[in-house]
């Protein structure tokens, strides 16, 4: 029930793909996994996702799309990387077509969940691949003296 | 496996104080990370902030789930980065109950501000605490003091009528309602009414909402006449935060709030000290509990079965507990 401790997500669409359903859907299926869900709706920009990933420090981020806005969604990843955090794994759900699911991963996105994705799927890949940043060991110079 | 700290991200005191002061939202950032994951090794980082701040002027934002605290505090921090100032919001959402996961959804009512650099904000799940807050909340206020913010705002998850742990970290505490939230007996109940330095009564569109207004205004008069060594009077601000209305007239109040707090040294005085006092007690809470945890570990299941059989008691299955403890 709660294989996600720790684990900090964004979920998110962006520009004018407003089909919420799904992202409000997965939002809640991570909630009941345990994991920190960070909403931000519609009409984001790669721009604002990045910097809400840097502020939110999130672990991992997931892109509903429905609106076929594939350059954007690959401009989360190019943005992520200039920043020095291509460590967070972005992934997509949504009515994608099985024909860009190549060019997607070879893209930098990290998995796809096209419809009748399974909620098991989702949560066991956010598990198993997001940033380890929560469970990573407590840096030499922080330890009390 | 990552790196604990990306590239950028410094891991020692002092430089990661540097980076603070410097206002390096990344560093800022993991370090509540790290504090909302207990980190014991923290405490000397945070003792060193700690000692160094407590100049930043915090606002808290408080009221029921659904008034309109975000969409308000959104407006807000846009009258103030129209004065040129930077603000950090630290937004608490609740945790589930029954997972510990959480829908975070204020950050949603604050796009305006996004890719803004004099604007930082961070949501947290509250994990269980019943105060209003989250546990992380006053060290996270700490690591944002040391950044040199013009305000913090610090807004609640959605309250009820008695989760009040706003009034333990911010200055001034602006409490939310909408109209048609009940009669003059509920306006006069202890708890989150008594809080409120200002009152505001958003969705001021509805019919209702003049009738609001003097019903929050006759409780103030009334809590002034039993107190009279009171000397500020709460205004009430009407707003309708999805258009902006009112929002540069609360602003002005905020500000009010502040300046009537610096005209008045010694309630400001008693104000810190209580929150001071607070914060210690909140931090004995969390240190008690940890060692009772390491010293007891979980409570046998045979004991709890003999508390349902009452053969035992909760009373002296608590004592006994206690008395475990080095």
């Amino acid at each position: 029930m709660n294989a996600g401790t720790g684990i900090k997500v964004i979920v998110t669409m962006i520009g004018l793909d407003g089909h919420t359903t799904g992202a409000e859907t997965v939002s809640m299926i991570l909630r009941d996994a345990g994991i920190e869900v960070v909403y931000l709706g519609c009409n984001q920009t790669p721009e604002m996702i990045v910097d809400a990933a840097v502020q939110e420090d999130v672990d991992i981020i997931g892109i509903s799309s429905h609106a076929a806005n594939y350059d954007q969604v690959i401009q989360v990843v190019n943005l992520l990387r200039a920043k020095n955090i291509g460590d967070i794994p972005v992934i997509c759900g949504g009515n994608i077509p099985r024909s860009r699911f190549g060019s997607l991963k070879g893209s930098g996105i990290a998995e796809i969940f096209p419809p009748g994705s399974s909620s098991e799927a989702i949560v066991g890949y956010i598990v198993n691949n997001a940033r380890k940043a929560y469970a990573a060991p407590i840096p030499e110079a922080l330890r009390a003296s | 496996m990552a790196l604990p700290m990306s590239a950028d991200a410094p891991t020692d005191i002092c430089a990661i104080v540097r980076a603070l002061n410097a206002g390096d939202m990344r560093t800022c950032a993991r370090l509540i990370t790290r504090i909302e994951r207990s980190e014991p090794n923290l405490v000397p980082l945070l003792q060193a902030l700690y000692r160094a701040g407590g100049h930043i002027r915090i606002v808290g934002v408080t009221g029921s789930p659904g008034v309109g605290k975000s969409t308000l505090v959104s407006k807000l921090v846009a009258v103030w980065r129209k004065r040129g100032l930077r603000v950090a919001v630290l937004a608490v959402d609740p945790s589930s109950p029954y997972s510990g996961g959480a829908v975070l959804g204020d950050r949603l009512r604050m796009k305006e501000h996004s890719c803004d650099e004099g604007v930082f904000i961070r949501s947290m799940a509250s994990r269980g605490q019943l105060g209003g807050l989250a546990k992380a909340a006053g060290d996270a206020l700490t690591v944002l003091d040391a950044m040199h913010w013009d305000v913090i705002v610090i807004e609640t998850v959605g309250v009820g009528q008695s989760e009040t742990d706003i009034m333990r970290h911010a200055s001034v505490v602006v409490l939310l309602q909408t109209p048609m939230g009940g009669d003059d007996v509920q306006a006069a109940k202890a708890g989150i009414t008594e809080i409120g330095d200002i009152f505001v009564v958003n969705k001021s569109e509805h019919p209702e909402a003049d009738h609001t207004v003097r019903q929050l205004e006759e409780m103030i008069t009334l809590a002034l006449c039993l107190h009279p060594e009171k000397t500020w009077r709460p205004p009430v601000v009407k707003t309708r935060a999805t258009h902006g209305e009112g929002v540069a007239d609360l602003a002005g109040h905020i500000d009010g709030c502040f300046a009537h707090l610096a005209a008045q040294p010694e309630t400001a005085r008693l104000q810190l000290r209580d929150r001071a006092r607070h914060r210690v007690g909140e931090l004995l809470h969390y240190m008690l509990e940890q060692r009772l945890r390491s010293g007891v570990g979980l409570l046998p299941e045979n004991l709890i079965d003999s508390v349902v059989a009452r053969a035992s008691d909760p009373y002296a299955l608590a004592a006994g507990l206690l008395a475990r403890m080095d």
